[in-house]
């Protein structure tokens, strides 16, 4: 056992980087609307990401009681499904789980989790949410332009995207979509040039990268990921809106609509999906890894165990990151390519099953005889394994051609995004709300409405997507409003999309009962104390609960040890905080 | 997407290095104690803002590879027809040279403590950064008064993207420069801040003149030479 740290004994060597000036709010309005401090902005981000997001579970619902009621509803025409679902992706993709895990998380947990006073640039940060909202706010406009917003599905494939013929095309709903995006993209760029440097230059002394807790790591890498792929996606905007109020030809081919002869010529659609998906498959990781991050941390804290293999987690987080960045074109097989850039996209996405593989069982290994406690954020951890697990082994299926081909238009593609993008990445967020919104705001959630919350959803979500599954591989095409009187569609299928929309019904009337619980227990929850899960992260040893302005009162804690030292055997008790400079070691019996 | 995807590798390499330099192989699990955040080998001394700058540049860098991609691609196709050259874009060139030169004259000055010369050079990449700019509008206005409008041809839609582009980026550019110049004008002695935001604009104007040049190439139509020499060079 070797004793990595020369200057143990010999007191704390001098902080690398100067004390952060904090910006001093004198009035209320730079308290709490214009505030610096990045606890508040990751509650404005939050709750501006939920707010949106209800409009988006909202849509879901009007395009399953299209789907499960066909013809019932009359104000439900094609063009509305189209809006709802464009709408619908977009929004919980983009507004919601991006911004509430980067905006919101990010922003709550970096700076306490490395024990920084703020975020190294406050300003900066706070700019990065106006433009958000300002981003938010645009896109809700679109509802209410003349034409309605767009309704050319989440990826915006031109030509069709600004053609008359899908709605918002040639009215200001792709417009308006655009810039929300190009908005969007800016504001992030600033909070994410923030959370990055932040975790380069504002940690603590003592909190070397490999003590960094595995939700700073997530957040860290799919920041870094977003800075990178972004990019992509504000090229293809710019251009997309350059041909659709320009008249330019990036992306559109000469066509001929409704027997005119468009001013269009020689652009290339398949040149915007390349864009596109470069942006678009990264993101699947900027949703997932944070939630990697967190489920890692949530599980080792409720199994009071240490995190099985932390190395190897934090190298998977970094692999994954990078070679999310050359599977893109497995979204595009049904576009047509060369067979072996076919078979280069499908070797590299099974290759990037191998590291998500290693953190599944890293999971599994650190639950292994652990003193696991059913707490409602262990629950939606467990949950999330399954889930994630399930909507992975699908992606497997999917990332071969072959397969792909026949079943990339049906709703099987549907059921798998959703299970591994929607529903998993969802289920942490909750988990992580119910972990942390004690120490944001000092009471417990309610456990009773919690538990409920955990079971409607996990099995309703089952109820969704599961079905799901078979439907699409009976060959139900997505992106159908009504499915007619085809013969391949069985009586089953009616029945099954009726179940599903019935059970999207009551799932999202869960998420009532959910929302309920963030305002009630605001004012009636328990009082939480400062570390009511008895965890070892900087987070949980601020001198107050909720944190002030500041975080750490007049020091700033000193690392010394891992974050993950839950039952050391011979310690007092089965946690030993990272700023505790005990001698006791994991995985050592003191002689 | 190849531009991208080399100059990813490039980012990736540099990553990695750079995670390479933070003891990824040690085993947290057995350590207690205080190390220092940063170990012996790091430029512990860089400041927080040259980094976030350096993250940034990143950033617009992987814009700009994109946007080469997209470049590349296009030009495969049947229509392309690229627009003459401006020949002004060769003065520009000089111009924007001149400004970068200007203001790695003043990270000297600044250093060594000379405020007059700092001054004189900070106003002088300014004045030759507007100069730039107005020498585009020169070559747009050349461009489209040979008929070359935007939506002509998808080439010419790309010489009006990728130079309004790089010139959004140093009107961003002069707002900062503007405000080291404020700085450096004033009555109050702030030499390390200053010395900190000289340092700052000029990495920035090198960074956006490596951006230009490697327009340059591309709008200029050497790119495809570029490519065929390597192609024969590579079989």
């Amino acid at each position: 056992m070797v004793d990595a740290t020369p200057h143990a004994e010999q007191g704390v060597p001098p902080a690398e980087v100067p004390e952060l000036e904090l910006y001093h709010p004198k009035s209320w309005w730079t308290t709490y609307v214009f505030s610096q401090d990045a606890k508040v902005i990751a509650i404005q981000y939050s709750g501006t990401a939920i707010a949106i997001g209800l409009v988006a579970l909202v849509l879901s619902w009007l395009m399953r009681l299209q789907l499960g009621f066909p013809g019932t509803f009359d104000f439900i025409t094609p063009e509305a499904y189209y809006q709802f679902m464009t709408m619908h992706g977009m929004i919980m993709v983009i507004y919601l789980l991006t911004a509430l895990f980067l905006g919101g998380f990010g922003n709550y947990l970096i700076p306490l989790m490395v024990g920084a006073r703020d975020m190294v640039f406050p300003y900066v940060n706070m700019l990065s949410y106006w433009i958000y909202l300002l981003a938010v706010l645009v896109l809700v406009v679109s509802f209410f332009a003349p034409g309605g917003p767009t309704g050319a599905g989440w990826t915006l494939y031109p030509p069709q995207a600004i053609l008359s013929g899908t709605p918002g095309g040639q009215s200001a709903g792709i417009i308006l979509m655009l810039v929300s995006l190009i908005l969007f993209i800016i504001g992030f760029t600033m909070g994410g040039l923030n959370y990055v440097v932040t975790v380069i230059q504002g940690r603590t002394r003592g909190m070397t990268l490999m003590r960094m807790p595995l939700t700073v790591w997530g957040i860290f890498t799919a920041t870094v990921m977003a800075l990178l792929a972004f990019p992509a996606l504000f090229v293809a905007c710019v251009m997309m809106l350059f041909d659709r109020l320009l008249g330019t030809s990036f992306f559109m081919p000469a066509l001929v609509e409704m027997g005119q002869q468009l001013s269009y010529g020689g652009g290339s659609p398949i040149l915007f999906q390349h864009l596109f998906w470069f942006f678009g498959h990264p993101e699947v990781y900027i949703v997932a890894l944070p939630a990697f991050g967190i489920v890692s941390d949530l599980i080792s804290t409720h199994a009071r165990k240490n995190i099985f293999g932390y190395r190897m987690m934090v190298w998977a987080i970094v692999i994954i990151g990078a070679l999310s960045f050359i599977v893109w074109a497995h979204h595009m097989y049904v576009s047509g390519m060369h067979p072996w850039f076919g078979f280069f996209f499908a070797t590299t996405t099974l290759i990037i099953a191998v590291p998500t593989a290693i953190k599944v069982y890293n999971w599994v290994l650190t639950l292994w005889r652990g003193d696991i406690h059913l707490t409602v954020p262990m629950l939606f951890a467990l949950a999330f394994i399954v889930t994630f697990v399930n909507g992975g082994l699908t992606g497997l299926f999917l990332g071969n051609v072959v397969v792909d081909v026949p079943l990339s238009d049906t709703m099987f593609v549907v059921a798998h995004f959703h299970m591994v993008m929607g529903v998993a990445p969802i289920l942490v967020v909750f988990g992580a709300l119910y972990h942390w919104y004690p120490k944001i705001t000092g009471r417990m959630l309610n456990e009773g409405m919690g538990q409920f919350h955990f079971w409607v959803t996990f099995i309703g979500a089952y109820a969704i997507f599961f079905p799901m599954h078979y439907v699409g591989l009976v060959g139900v095409p997505r992106r159908y409003p009504e499915l007619g009187d085809a013969a391949f569609v069985t009586d089953s299928v009616h029945t099954l999309n009726a179940f599903i929309t019935v059970a999207a019904l009551i799932v999202g009337f869960a998420q009532m009962v959910f929302l309920f619980n963030l305002l009630w227990s605001l004012r009636y929850g328990r009082e939480a104390g400062g570390n009511p899960w008895r965890a070892t992260s900087l987070e949980w040893q601020t001198p107050t609960t909720p944190p002030p302005h500041g975080n750490w009162g007049d020091e700033r804690p000193v690392v010394y040890r891992w974050a993950y030292d839950y039952s050391v055997p011979g310690a007092q008790q089965d946690f030993i905080a990272q700023n505790d400079p005990g001698p006791q070691r994991a995985g050592v019996r003191p002689a | 997407m190849s531009v991208i995807l080399v100059f990813l590798l490039v980012v990736a390499g540099f990553s990695f290095w750079w995670l390479s330099r933070h003891r990824l192989m040690s085993k947290p699990w057995l350590e207690h104690g205080v190390h220092t955040a940063l170990p012996e080998t790091d430029v512990a001394g860089m400041p927080t803002a040259k980094i976030a700058l350096g993250i940034f540049l990143a950033v617009v860098g992987s814009l700009f590879a994109l946007f080469s991609s997209a470049y590349f691609m296009r030009m495969e196709y049947a229509d392309w027809q690229a627009p003459p050259l401006p020949n002004v874009l060769w003065v520009n060139t000089v111009v924007l040279v001149l400004a970068s030169v200007a203001l790695q004259c003043a990270v000297h000055a600044a250093r060594e403590g000379r405020l007059d010369m700092t001054r004189l050079a900070l106003a002088a990449g300014g004045l030759a950064t507007f100069v730039f700019l107005a020498g585009q509008l020169v070559a747009w206005q050349e461009l489209s008064a040979g008929g070359h409008f935007m939506n002509v041809n998808a080439a010419n839609s790309f010489f009006y993207l990728l130079t309004g582009m790089h010139g959004l980026h140093i009107l961003g550019g002069l707002v900062g420069l503007g405000r080291v110049a404020a700085m450096a004008w004033s009555e109050e002695q702030v030499t390390e801040r200053l010395g900190l935001g000289v340092d700052l604009c000029a990495m920035y104007w090198h960074f956006l003149l490596f951006v230009w040049l490697g327009l340059f190439v591309l709008l200029a139509g050497w790119a495809g030479d570029l490519i065929a020499i390597c192609r024969q060079l590579l079989t």
